[in-house]
């Protein structure tokens, strides 16, 4: 999967929590909850999509690395299960 | 025979639509089961039965909006026999049904599995429709999860010619009224008065992030559910805070049930409650809180959930601002608000330090309760957050 996969998988999860979010509306590098309205049970309802859909499994101590779309490739880019 | 009402939903909602009949005359009713499901400004209510009987009649047809306090059916108590027709007479029905609604008429029927609520608009689309004078909600939506986009809202335009055409509002426009009514209701009859104390956060939360980091990712437990649980283990302090004011005195709740004030996607918010917080752990609130939240949003509740919250909880969460102040939601007579986490400069053991903390408020009915009871909780609630492995 490259960045651009990712990238797209990480925003297809955004959008079953926040349906109103158009694709090419998210900037890559700002912060995300700037751009989507995003409570912390919506946080770690993406959190749960990225464990379901990627096989990725994000302890709390990350949430903080993970503040832009950008953030978000780069983090999982060597922890997707191959 | 037993009557099987339209039950209380809450203050702001005062009239609903039979959607649909979920048991049909001749089928059993058991305790807690859901009878019929009805439209509000709000939600698809599940309208629960809390007697055990069997379906006799249905009075009021699908289609119809009918105030809270009318008969929906009648049910046959366990061992009656169903009398021979025509013996009851329907007038108490028929009259209710005339009664005219306190609310403004609603809007044209809308195909009962989508209620309009659900529409998701994207936040472009809605400042797009607005410049228009478009009312998004009302367009058919082409993006996920038949989201209104930009290209739903122009399009429309073209078709529209919007020259002169007053606004529209954002909006649906019966979730905005039914707020105003009740919180108008709260301001001119509930005497608030306000208390805030600055409770630090540091144990709770590393105590919640030793807990979390042993679970799986699907059993992480959000801090704003120990905040629920200390709120409800420190009513016990003040039990004049949990209940209701009605017919001009208190009445204290018969458990303690916490109404969480959920924001929805296409604005305003609901207050649906879970039962029993002092009496469940921590798993099992984080567990009802999730479906909780994740059923409002989609506009499906049970109306045990709306009409029988003894006190309401608001958390304004990490995106949030310092304090939040609230209205009481009528009939209660207290609302907790929560404002957001920061790290700020906090003396502790004689130190100055930099530790998370929260600004909790209370909103609660001077009718009721004394600020000096008001402080007592708001101290107790402090103190137990300071102890969350007891939580």
């Amino acid at each position: 999967m490259n960045d651009n996969d990712i990238r797209t998988r990480v925003i297809a999860i955004i959008r079953t929590i926040a349906p109103e979010v158009e694709e090419g509306e998210l900037l890559a590098d700002r912060p995300l909850r700037d751009q989507v309205d995003l409570d912390s049970m919506d946080w770690l309802n993406v959190i749960l999509g990225v464990h379901r859909d990627l096989g990725v499994d994000i302890p709390e101590a990350d949430y903080g690395k993970l503040r832009t779309l950008e953030d978000w490739t780069a983090y999982l880019r060597g922890r997707l299960p191959t | 025979m037993i009557d099987f009402k339209l039950p209380s939903l809450g203050a702001d909602m005062d009239e609903g639509k039979l959607l649909e009949w979920k048991v049909h005359p001749g089928e059993p009713v058991t305790r807690g089961q859901v009878v019929a499901i009805v439209d509000t400004a709000k939600a698809a209510v599940e309208v629960e039965c809390w007697q055990e009987g069997t379906m006799h009649e249905q009075l009021v047809p699908v289609g119809e909006t009918v105030p809270v306090g009318t008969v929906l059916a009648l049910l046959l108590a366990p061992g009656e026999v169903a009398p021979a027709p025509g013996t009851r007479e329907k007038a108490p029905a028929i009259a209710k049904k005339a009664t005219p609604a306190a609310a403004p008429a609603r809007a044209p029927a809308t195909p009962a599995a989508t209620p309009a609520a659900r529409k998701a608009v994207s936040p472009v689309a809605r400042r797009r429709a607005k410049e228009l004078g478009i009312d998004p909600e009302a367009l058919d939506g082409t993006g996920p999860q038949g989201a209104v986009t930009l290209e739903d809202v122009e399009r429309a335009a073209g078709a529209h010619a919007p020259a002169g055409a007053p606004p529209a509002p954002a909006q649906r426009p019966d979730i905005r009224q039914a707020i105003a009514a009740a919180m108008g209701r709260s301001k001119r009859e509930i005497p608030h008065y306000y208390l805030a104390e600055t409770i630090p956060m540091r144990r709770a939360l590393e105590w919640l992030a030793a807990q979390n980091a042993k679970r799986p990712v699907t059993e992480r437990i959000l801090p704003g559910v120990l905040q629920l649980k200390a709120v409800a283990l420190a009513l016990a302090k003040a039990p004049e805070l949990n209940g209701f004011w009605q017919d001009g005195a208190f009445v204290p709740g018969g458990g303690v049930h916490i109404g969480v004030a959920i924001s929805l996607r296409q604005g305003g918010l609901i207050a649906p409650g879970i039962h029993d917080v002092d009496r469940k752990d921590l798993a099992t609130l984080m567990n009802e809180l999730t479906m909780l939240v994740s059923r409002a949003r989609a506009g499906s509740l049970r109306s045990s959930e709306l009409s029988d919250p003894t006190i309401t909880v608001t958390n304004l969460g990490d995106q949030g601002s310092e304090a939040v102040y609230g209205v009481i939601y009528p009939p209660q007579v207290a609302l907790v608000g929560f404002g957001r986490l920061a790290t700020r400069p906090w003396v502790e053991d004689g130190e100055l330090r930099a530790i998370p903390l929260v600004t909790a408020s209370l909103s609660a009915d001077h009718r009721v309760s004394d600020g000096m009871r008001g402080a007592r909780f708001l101290v107790a609630l402090r103190e137990r957050l300071q102890h969350p492995e007891e939580l």
